[in-house]
């Protein structure tokens, strides 16, 4: 047991020399998260008020900056990308649920939407 | 007989056996599969506020609601505190990733100060909520309350609805609320943490794999937090 646990020690340092994030990577992350979250202010202060873009597009914009962060933060951040596949479609996998929960409720809405009285 | 004592040598594959297959420690995959769940619950009640958005004709506007600094200034700067709040929390993500990187190096004394600006962001982070809920609750909004209809015409665009309105109050309440919980109990986890390395229990252990487990939650809180300012305060 202590030599399995050793050598898997032992792996885990060589992939963390390996596969570490290193500093000048982390700030490059810290700079794109910034830079997209400049961009949703940017449209959320000025292109929609100003009417270069409609709320609606706006939207759309908005929700996939938000998947772009969400993707730097689990793959550089929390190292995903840099596990082993296994790992990595484990844990991603599963979303495809919440896709399909989130056209069900979009589905629910819309008829909510056109069927419930106007309060 | 040869073929047979190919049949009797030990597989070496990573899924004969006797070895963990992603080269992952246990505690580090429990931590995912906790996230994960944790993901599905978080994306419960977002789904949630977006179908009940979705169904309703008329919604509270982000940029009325929230428009005020607390402290500085009453209304007028849509946005402004949120992006601070924000920034806070991305710039302590920064330094806990930092730590984790410091724990590579086995460097107790940067682990140390990574460790206690991530605990200073968090605990900015709590404290800007504290002050937006207070603002929030001033105005008359909490679980199950409103603001009376005068004050509420201030923040819609189009038409008023009381029923919107207590759905985005009990809502906003709700999952700001259980983020804020994640955060807090990320800062008291991450003051533990601090001080296993300040007493030198991870020089011990011989890795510092803890600092990574912890800066995992504290980086799924960061990511629950991009999902909850898009949708809450953005679209």
């Amino acid at each position: 047991m202590s030599e399995l646990h050793t050598d898997h020690a032992h792996g885990e340092h060589a992939h963390g020399d390996h596969g570490g994030l290193g500093k000048k990577k982390i700030w490059q992350v810290f700079f794109i998260l910034l830079a997209l979250t400049v961009v949703e202010f940017i449209i959320a202060l000025w292109a929609i008020p100003a009417g270069h873009m409609s709320q609606h597009i706006g939207n759309y914009v908005y929700i996939i900056l938000t998947l772009f962060k969400a993707y730097y933060i689990i793959a550089y951040f929390m190292h995903l990308k840099y596990e082993k596949v296994g790992l990595i479609l484990s844990v991603s996998i599963v979303f495809l649920f919440i896709v399909y929960f989130i056209v069900l409720m979009l589905i629910e809405g819309d008829f909510l939407h056109l069927h419930m009285p106007l309060v | 007989m040869s073929s047979l004592s190919q049949l009797d040598q030990v597989k070496t594959t990573p899924w004969s056996g006797g070895r963990s297959p992603w080269s992952v420690e246990y505690g580090k995959i429990m931590m995912w599969f906790f996230l994960v769940s944790d993901a599905f619950t978080f994306s419960s009640l977002l789904v949630y506020y977006g179908a009940q958005r979705f169904s309703k004709f008329t919604w509270p506007d982000p940029d009325l609601v929230f428009q005020s600094v607390p402290g500085l200034a009453e209304g007028g700067y849509p946005l402004v505190f949120v992006g601070i709040m924000t920034f806070i929390l991305i710039m302590s993500s920064v330094t806990m990733v930092l730590a984790v990187e410091a724990g590579h190096r086995r460097s107790k004394k940067e682990v140390t100060w990574w460790m206690v600006a991530t605990i200073i962001g968090g605990f900015m982070f709590l404290g800007c909520q504290a002050a937006e809920w207070t603002h929030l609750f001033h105005e008359g909004f909490s679980w199950g309350k409103i603001p009376p209809m005068e004050t509420l015409k201030h923040l819609f665009t189009g038409e008023v609805s009381e029923v919107s309105a207590l759905q985005f109050s009990n809502l906003f309440f709700t999952i700001t609320g259980f983020h804020g919980f994640h955060v807090f109990t990320g800062v008291v986890i991450n003051i533990i943490l601090l001080c296993m390395v300040v007493n030198g229990t991870f020089e011990k252990r011989g890795h510092y794999l803890m600092v990574e487990k912890v800066g995992l939650y504290w980086h799924f809180v960061d990511l629950v937090w991009v999902f909850v300012f898009t949708f809450f305060y953005l679209v």
